[in-house]
């Protein structure tokens, strides 16, 4: 059928409803995708319900949705990371039951392929990289003594198209199917020929988009590490995690396109019957292979380096202990950028490439172990005599510290071609990546996530449901994915949705009494954020420094007021506010108090999140005439925007000498508390000198 | 001195902490990054392009398709729209009046309309002799990298629409100022892609295809 022929409402239909499968012919398949369905309509519904309710849409508009502040949008990114969060964990749950219940499984083949391919898509693109990017945009400007990132209404524009990326995932739920082509959407496979229904198009469409933000996050973030640290603050005076965000940023900038060229190419082989990655006409699908992984090997990289930093603070500030070897990480963190690049094809390694080649992109892939490796003895060297606490960052930390090691470990192993010969395309790959993924990136992002939330939300989480719940993590990792390392050396290939050898049996059964483990650690870390909130009162920090910080986003009230800073801070070496506090330097009135100029809010974040989520739908099913007036709606947004004239607004002087007198009066009367100390109810946060 | 950064200019007189959101500086390095992901956007496309040169599949190759007539049209229109668009950097850069500075502006929106027309031309001739995206590997390879181009040549010329209204509206300050030394940086970058368009696809294409 020509693209053409299909009416106003294009390819959609009630059959496209996931209901209508199971009214026609109800099975247990059927059934949990219904469930699915219903969970994705009644959650929103429910939401909607509970904003008017409190009456909240107003505060919701002014506060957030048109909010040009880095640390909103920051917290924003969250939010949407942890809903998509929720998400990928169920379908890893019920893809577990899937295998454990095979042979008689209760999915269909189809179904289960659908369950892994959204399942790697949400986690890496919608769990990871805005749980990130939400954590960077809190803390990095913070870290260098920024007022803002650099252009503040594109940050609300890449967080509007991660978010419409991430609701049009869960759109799929309830209409039509998602691809079956797992994360990576290789064709032939995911072409018209093999995959006419919409399933490859939703693939598109969320990662064209959500590419797009990230392009862009990476842009914002390198100018504002470049071009907006405070006086004082040389590029080796960073905090290492900005380092880190410097070179994962400059990932994305070089990493992002070719996964949006690659995306658009296999669009246009779809939609206009292109053949850049078809089998005939000359097509050729190793373009594609090169194209997805020249992106995706950066990717993991991109992932871990922020979280790499986030351990790098936490070690830190726990231990007490200013960072040891700090240049050999810097040096070793733009290594491992740069290396990140050579190494793409070992994701190919048997799809027919000479050994030659296969031996040097082995030996690349095996080099990278050896900044990592100097990473981790750096680490190790900073706790060493250092006054270290036990909280749940550090748990965290030390947690991914041991496990993440051996996830490496199984890394080097797969990168020797002999080998991976031998695994290839089984269960010892998928132990493998998330062996890295999950302590690497999963830890960092909750260790970082412990970390910063008192500066976000002027409390503590509650440390004991956070050491609960980081026990579960890694009791349920392992117990999840060591036996994945078995059945994948026994041959147990991937993305198998039944298996005939019930030797696999066992080990299914194992992964899948792991995966309920991991389930109650989500659980856990819902009730540690309840608890905490409930608790709120005796756990409040309102002067700012609950841990005895070391870099400067500690050095300002929590929760952090829309400026950022009276009056920036100078900084004079590395650890710049134990610095400062040694010095007498840290909470002193500013000689003169200045109107500060902040960027207004802005409704075209929101405009375009509404929008390009339409055009997205639109262009899924085939719906032209609203694909036309949506992208238009799009490009009048963006220029009607440019006629606005006063786009900032003044806070004035007097403002801040309030705000600032009555934080240092608190400052003044609260009792500085030890080390000992920080998780009692007396930690108002304010921190005793301790060297 | 540049404009922009003159003493004189408001945006670089203030208190630094309070200029941060319009420092000139910052913007263009915004760009010039934005442009660096752009160009690795291109790379990926010319890299494609060259794997596929081959791949004709029995279908109307570069010997067969080319015109260079209407390429040097296309290249001449490129190159002088470049030089005009830089005649308006110096207009802005001297402060001359406000027409001058248009006058080089339309000049350049009109070669750029130019190019176009004669792309979308050579296009339609191609279409005649079995030259669509359709027909084979080495085509649809082709019309990824070539019309990308000419898509992004449209987003400058309506952006130089857009920055004509704004002159008007707005009048010559320096947002605006600040708008079009972006847009000619982005308008060079173009020639520089075209260069390479030039060299890798029709020379290319016709040596090796």
């Amino acid at each position: 059928m020509n693209n053409l022929d299909y009416g106003w409402l294009g390819k959609l239909n009630w059959d496209s409803l996931v209901f209508s499968g199971f009214l026609e012919s109800p099975s247990v398949s059927e059934a949990v995708a219904s469930v699915a369905g219903s969970i994705v309509i009644l959650a929103a519904v429910a939401i909607l319900a509970l904003l008017t309710w409190f009456k909240v849409w107003g505060t919701l508009w002014r506060d957030w949705l048109t909010s040009t502040d880095h640390k909103r949008i920051g917290i924003m990114y969250i939010a949407f990371a942890i809903v998509m969060l929720v998400r990928g964990l169920l379908e890893g749950m019920v893809m577990r039951a899937q295998q454990a219940a095979a042979p008689d499984g209760f999915l269909y083949a189809d179904h289960f392929a659908q369950l892994f391919s959204t399942h790697g898509t949400i986690m890496v693109f919608f769990v990871a990289v805005p749980f990130l990017v939400g954590l960077i945009n809190f803390a990095m400007p913070l870290q260098i003594g920024a007022r803002d990132v650099a252009f503040p209404v594109l940050n609300q524009i890449s967080l509007a198209v991660t978010v419409s990326s991430g609701v049009l995932l869960m759109v799929s739920l309830v209409v039509g199917q998602f691809s079956t082509g797992g994360w990576s959407a290789y064709p032939p496979y995911t072409g018209a020929d093999f995959s006419p229904g919409v399933g490859p198009d939703y693939w598109i469409w969320a990662i064209v988009f959500s590419g797009a933000g990230t392009t862009l996050t990476g842009i914002n973030f390198t100018v504002t590490v470049y071009k907006c640290r405070g006086p004082g603050m040389h590029l080796f005076r960073m905090p290492l995690f900005c380092w880190t965000v410097l070179c994962a940023s400059i990932l994305m900038i070089f990493a992002m396109p070719p996964l949006s060229v690659a995306a658009i190419m296999l669009g246009l082989d779809r939609y206009l019957d292109f053949h850049f990655f078809t089998n005939d006409l000359g097509g050729n699908m190793m373009n594609y292979a090169n194209l997805f992984w020249l992106f995706g090997h950066p990717e993991v990289y991109l992932l871990v380096l922020p979280a790499y930093g986030i351990f790098s603070e936490v070690f830190s500030t726990y231990s007490a202990k200013t960072l040891y070897g700090y240049k050999s990480l810097v040096i070793a963190t733009m290594c491992i950028a740069i290396l990140s690049f050579t190494v793409w094809l070992h994701h190919f390694f048997t799809m027919g490439q000479s050994p030659t080649i296969n031996i040097a992109f082995g030996i690349a892939t095996m080099l990278i172990a050896v900044p990592t490796g100097v990473k981790v003895y750096d680490w190790m060297a900073t706790m060493y005599r250092g006054r270290i606490r036990f909280t749940t960052p550090m748990v965290y930390a030390i947690g991914f510290l041991i496990l993440f090691v051996i996830g490496g470990l199984s890394g080097v192993i797969l990168a020797n071609p002999t080998v991976d010969f031998q695994v290839h395309n089984t269960l010892f790959l998928v132990a493998h990546f998330h062996n890295v993924l999950i302590p690497g990136v999963l830890f960092g992002i909750l260790a970082g996530y412990n970390y910063w939330f008192p500066k976000a939300f002027g409390f503590r989480l509650n440390d004991k449901w956070g050491k609960r719940s980081a026990y579960l993590w890694f009791a349920g990792f392992m117990v999840t994915f060591f036996p994945l390392y078995g059945a994948g050396l026994l041959g147990m290939p991937r993305r198998s949705f039944s298996y005939g050898d019930l030797t696999f049996k066992p080990f299914m059964v194992v992964a899948f009494i792991g995966a309920m483990i991991v389930l109650a650690a989500l659980i856990t870390l819902i009730i540690q954020f309840l608890v905490s909130i409930r608790d709120r009162n005796k756990t409040r920090v309102p002067v700012g420094d609950p841990w005895d910080g070391r870099s400067l986003e500690w050095n300002s009230p929590a929760p952090v007021p829309a400026y950022n800073f009276v009056e920036i801070p100078k900084v004079t070496d590395r650890d710049a506010f134990t610095e400062a506090k040694e010095h007498g330097e840290a909470y002193k009135r500013p000689k003169v108090y200045r109107d500060i100029e902040l960027p207004k809010n802005n409704p075209l974040g929101f405009i375009l999140c509404v929008v390009s989520g339409i055009l997205m739908f639109a262009l899924v099913w085939y719906i032209w005439w609203l694909a036309l007036i949506s992208a238009l709606t799009m490009l009048v947004a963006v220029i009607v925007s440019t006629f606005r004239k006063e786009t900032e607004y003044i806070i004035p002087a007097s403002q801040l000498e309030k705000d600032t007198e009555a934080w240092l009066a608190l400052v003044e009367k609260s009792e500085p508390v030890g080390r000992d100390l920080e998780d009692s109810p007396r930690n108002v946060g304010l921190a005793k000198l301790e060297l | 001195m540049n404009p922009i950064s003159s003493p004189k200019n408001p945006l670089s007189a203030s208190n630094p902490h309070e200029a941060i959101h319009r420092d000139p500086d910052m913007v263009i390095f915004g760009f010039w990054v934005f442009m660096m992901s752009d160009l690795i956007f291109f790379g990926v496309v010319f890299a494609i392009y060259i794997t596929m040169v081959g791949a004709t599949a029995g279908g109307p190759g570069p010997k067969e398709l080319f015109d260079f007539g209407s390429l040097f049209a296309q290249t001449m229109f490129l190159l002088t729209s470049s030089l005009t668009v830089g005649i308006a950097t110096v207009m802005v850069k001297h402060e001359r009046s406000r027409a001058s500075f248009l006058f080089w502006v339309v000049i350049t929106l009109l070669l750029g309309m130019g190019f176009l027309g004669l792309e979308l031309y050579d296009f339609s001739v191609m279409a005649e002799k079995g030259g669509v995206p359709q027909r084979s590997g080495y085509l649809s390879a082709f019309f990824g990298l070539v019309p990308l181009h000419g898509l992004h040549v449209t987003f400058g010329c309506l952006w130089m629409i857009v920055l004509i209204v704004q002159v008007f509206t707005m009048g010559l300050c320096d947002v605006v100022k600040l708008r079009f030394l972006r847009l000619a940086l982005f308008w060079h970058f173009l020639d520089l892609i075209w260069i390479g368009i030039f060299s890798v696809v029709y020379f290319g294409g016709w040596v090796y295809g």
